[in-house]
């Protein structure tokens, strides 16, 4: 059904998304003696607007359709399945985002976003009028599930998984599985007895043959596609073969080195070779080689013959089809909010301190001592928000959990006839039974201060909270034996890394970003990536189970549903045209190319379709599926022979992160200027000097090139060999007669969107200030190309 | 009176006699209270009060003895619309009378009924009279 191109152009308004900004009638009057049909759609993805389409389509006998609305990555998907169903072909269907890319961006600017998705809409139309049809083909997941993170999240998640028998990989960094919800002798608002309830859930991940458990590791790599992840793990060197271990704890017992324990918050001692906690999982010892002196006696002592002092890090490589990010939380550090005097006054500690202080096997036995002075305290004054909800001196959001595990605490200490003084600036029980917690606290008699506290002030043995009672609208002076401080959680610091490893964006917080806040909370922006609990943002130990089963079903869907695979190959275009050089054997990152009897032969199941090849033969003898050389210069030439824009640019843009970067930022409503026209590619190093050329020629007057970075694009090399050809891009332009700073080259990370703002109108600026190229420069350039 | 204002209040042990005292005598826990203001909306005599009852709550509940000083716990006629409202189910009207109590053992009469002239005895409604008196003490 290729044929003459007969193409059928819709325009969504998206309600007032895009028709409150763009003028969707003229666009659409403009472009219909170019097509054979041209409408324009409220809301172009509803099932009427969809059904309309498909008996459009039958009717006209339409073999190219163009649709320009939201980005491709919210609803191609339907688009193409749906048109399949009336028989066209998905490589047919042209997709133009004039939402998230233009009409969201550009709100200040509705001539400019008009003229823009205009263009945008021609360069579709005449890719579209050259587009042939391909055949996808259709791949299985590797069903198996990577989960990086141990505490209360990752554990439920496995188990959930396992359960459904599915293989899980469980990455965790310290020694045992845990997480923080193993430090806590109590949990709100139940008071049952934390370690109580979680340990039988460890030993049951240790149990279950479907759970491979790695702990004392870390994911130090992430590639392949969704679906097909190819993991590397680095497990960190433990001098302790798991295998032998008993649990004995022979070792630690001749072990001479004393380091402070993290399990107790470095409240307390621990050996260097140690486990952090009895009921630790695995039930296996640990050196730890940044502290032990390799005196040799835990060697001696071992009846099992198990440890190694010799022991080194290893790489484990994994390939999975979904991966869970459970890392969850840790403290913000206390040092850092110098008002309240952590680490100068001995008195003042972290909640999470107090919750090993209260711990019967804490550093203190269980006994209501300060470890820090070896007193006993009897008046605890906690303070709230210290460092939540401050745009200032700290982080702007609530962190959820502290108003009601200061409650526990409270309670807890009450129950021992220890009085307790909570300073506050509002007590927040959302959660069933909390208000009723709350309440019960107050029962026991736990007194309320509402003001915000910022001043310490040392007394003797003891410390003065300073502060207002705001319901008195009175200054209090509040002596008390210990002062904890209820800091904002935060993500772990490896998340960024492990975030940009996965190529999922993060909020501004620092939270991983979620694919949608209400309707998709647990699944990231990136396919196949799902995550849990508190690295989606602070939350209680029952919402954090609650998405760990959801993000377990998730992977579940995901890794049963078939993945399609793009068309999207690397080809030699005739045999006849290569001379076996070798060029794009070198060039290839993937090493998919190989020369057999003075041919260039592409390996299929290889080729990325990163497309790096395709400049790199000196005779043009490549070209590629699903972006053909005549594609790619229809649609250059679409979007700007007939632009109307005072300034035009055109940005070709990574289309996984730096793409997903683009819409985040059409998706903040980041204002840029409107000159901006942005063509999707695999990667930079697709583009050819020609592309640009072709560019200037046809009334570009700057080129950008957005690129992904090496780590986080999903063609790897490719993102790096794009950096060297634009460097020399440039210099070749010039002996175009081209200025070379018309060619912009940078690297866009997903959790840096907010950058492009700057990025665009920076390039803009410098565009506009010096002018459009030279039209006679343009003719020449059309005569040289052609 | 530096009431509601001025000194810093030192939120001491020293504090705790009081508050425990008044709980005694109330029988009410005014910890359970959590400042929404319920009991001041809905008291008829906030206008001649110096302190609004849910202030009278906070101070008792930090311990404030300057509370007694006040003369809300004389205008306080015990309607009981307080404690009819009041979320938190405490008896406000109880803690007012408590805190009376506290004033009468000190043989203190704010109010003495012989002292006032026949045609203001006259004007006064009977209700305002009663809580003069030591109501609810026998």
């Amino acid at each position: 059904m290729s044929g003459e191109p007969k193409i059928g152009v819709w325009v969504c308004e998206c309600g007032g998304n895009i028709g409150d900004y763009v003028d969707v009638q003229r666009v659409v009057e403009a472009i219909r003696p170019e097509v054979a049909y041209a409408r324009r759609e409220r809301y172009l993805c509803s099932k009427p607007s969809i059904e309309n389409i498909k008996r459009t389509v039958q009717r006209l006998g339409l073999n190219r359709v163009v649709l320009a609305c939201c980005t491709p990555k919210m609803h191609r998907e339907t688009f193409a399945s749906n048109l399949e169903e009336v028989g066209l072909n998905r490589a047919l269907l042209e997709m133009v985002n004039i939402r998230e890319q233009c009409s969201w961006v550009h709100k200040d600017d509705p001539e400019g976003a008009t003229r823009k998705a205009l263009d945008l809409i021609r360069g579709g139309i005449e890719r579209a009028r050259v587009s042939r049809p391909l055949e996808a083909k259709r791949a299985k997941s590797i069903p198996e599930v990577l989960i990086i993170g141990g505490g209360v999240a990752g554990i439920t998640a496995s188990l959930r998984l396992a359960e459904y028998g599915l293989r899980v990989h469980l990455v965790e960094k310290r020694p045992s599985i845990g997480g923080h919800m193993i430090q806590y002798p109590k949990v709100f608002p139940t008071l049952d007895c934390s370690q109580c309830i979680l340990t039988p859930k460890m030993a049951s991940v240790s149990n279950n043959p479907n759970i491979h458990l790695i702990t004392y590791a870390e994911v130090v790599e992430v590639s392949g596609v969704p679906g097909e992840f190819h993991v590397k793990v680095r497990l960190k060197p433990r001098g302790v073969d798991p295998e032998k271990c008993i649990g004995c704890g022979t070792c630690s017992r001749v072990c001479p080195v004393e380091v402070p324990s993290e399990y107790n918050m470095g409240l307390g001692p621990r050996k260097a070779a140690y486990i952090p906690f009895p009921q630790a999982v695995p039930s296996v010892y640990t050196i730890d080689f940044e502290a032990c002196t390799r005196c040799g006696k835990c060697v001696e002592a071992c009846p099992r013959d198990a440890i190694n002092l010799d022991d080194e890090e290893r790489i484990l490589e994994l390939d999975v089809g979904a991966i869970i990010l459970a890392t969850g939380f840790e403290l913000y550090d206390a040092n850092d909010l110098p008002r309240y005097g952590y680490g100068r006054y001995p008195q003042v500690v972290t909640s999470l301190e107090m919750e090993r202080i209260l711990d019967v096997n804490g550093p203190t036995g269980g006994q209501l001592i300060n470890p820090r002075t070896g007193k006993e305290f009897r008046r605890v004054a906690y303070i709230l928000c210290a460092g939540s909800r401050d745009t200032e001196n700290g982080k702007p959001y609530c962190s959820r959990v502290c108003c009601l595990y200061a409650l526990k605490q409270a309670q807890l200490l009450l129950d021992r006839g220890v009085e307790v003084w909570i300073h506050y600036i509002d007590i927040r029980t959302p959660g069933r039974r909390y208000e009723e917690f709350y309440l019960e606290t107050q029962r026991k008699g736990a007194l309320f201060v509402k003001g915000k506290v910022v001043e310490l002030i040392p007394e003797g043995d003891r410390i003065v909270v300073r502060g207002e009672d705001m319901m008195l609208n009175r200054m209090v002076e509040n002596p008390v034996d210990l002062v904890v401080l209820c800091p904002p959680v935060i993500v772990t610091d490896e998340t960024h890394k492990l975030a940009e490893m996965l190529r999922i964006p993060v909020d501004e917080d620092g939270f991983i970003l979620e694919r949608h806040p209400k309707l998709d909370p647990v699944a990231t922006k990136r396919d196949g990536v799902f995550a849990c609990g508190m690295v989606l943002g602070p939350k209680d130990i029952q919402t954090t189970t609650a998405e760990a089963e959801a993000a377990a079903m998730k992977a579940v869907n995901f890794l049963s549903a078939e993945r399609l695979i793009e068309p999207n190959k690397a080809y030699l275009i005739n045999p006849d045209l290569c001379d076996g050089c070798g060029e794009c054997v070198e060039a290839c990152p993937e090493a998919a190319i190989s020369i057999a009897d003075g041919k260039a032969v592409i390996n299929e199941m290889l080729c990325s379709g990163c497309g790096a090849c395709i400049p790199a033969c000196p005779r043009g003898a490549l070209d590629q599926q699903g972006l053909s050389e005549e594609q790619l210069k229809a649609q250059i030439r679409g979007i700007l022979e007939r632009s109307e824009a005072e300034v035009k640019i055109l940005a070709f843009v990574e289309m996984e992160v730096a793409y997903t970067a683009v819409d985040l930022a059409g998706l903040a409503r980041l204002e840029y200027p409107s000159s901006i026209r942005i063509i999707p590619l695999p990667s930079m190093s697709r583009l050819k000097l020609e592309h640009i050329l072709y560019a200037f020629a046809h009334g570009a007057d700057g080129v950008m090139l957005l690129e992904a970075p090496e780590h986080e694009g999903p063609y790897g090399k490719a993102h790096v060999i794009s950096e060297e050809r634009a460097d020399d891009y440039r210099w070749e332009l010039e002996d175009h007669g081209v200025d070379s700073f018309r060619l912009w080259y940078s690297r866009v990370y997903v959790p840096d969107w907010r950058k492009l703002k700057k990025v665009f109108t920076t390039f803009h600026d410098m565009i506009a200030d010096e002018g459009p190229l030279d039209e006679e420069i343009r003719i020449q350039l059309r005569e040289e190309l052609d | 009176m530096p009431l509601g204002s001025g000194e810093t209040l030192r939120l001491g042990e020293k504090l705790k006699p009081f508050r425990e005292r008044v709980k005694e005598l109330s029988g009410e826990d005014v910890g359970l209270c959590y400042q929404c203001g319920a009991c001041s909306s809905g008291c008829p005599l906030t206008d001649e009060m110096d302190l609004l009852p849910s202030t009278v709550m906070r101070m008792v509940q930090l311990g404030v003895e300057e509370v007694l000083d006040s003369k809300t716990i004389w205008i306080c006629s015990s309607c009981f619309t307080c404690q009819v409202r009041c979320p938190r189910g405490i008896d406000v009207a109880n803690v007012m009378e408590a805190l009376r109590q506290l004033v009468l053992r000190r043989k203190y009469d704010r109010v003495s009924i012989d002292l006032l002239p026949p045609e203001e005895l006259r004007e006064l409604p009977q209700i305002a009279l009663v809580s003069c008196q030591r109501k609810l003490t026998g």
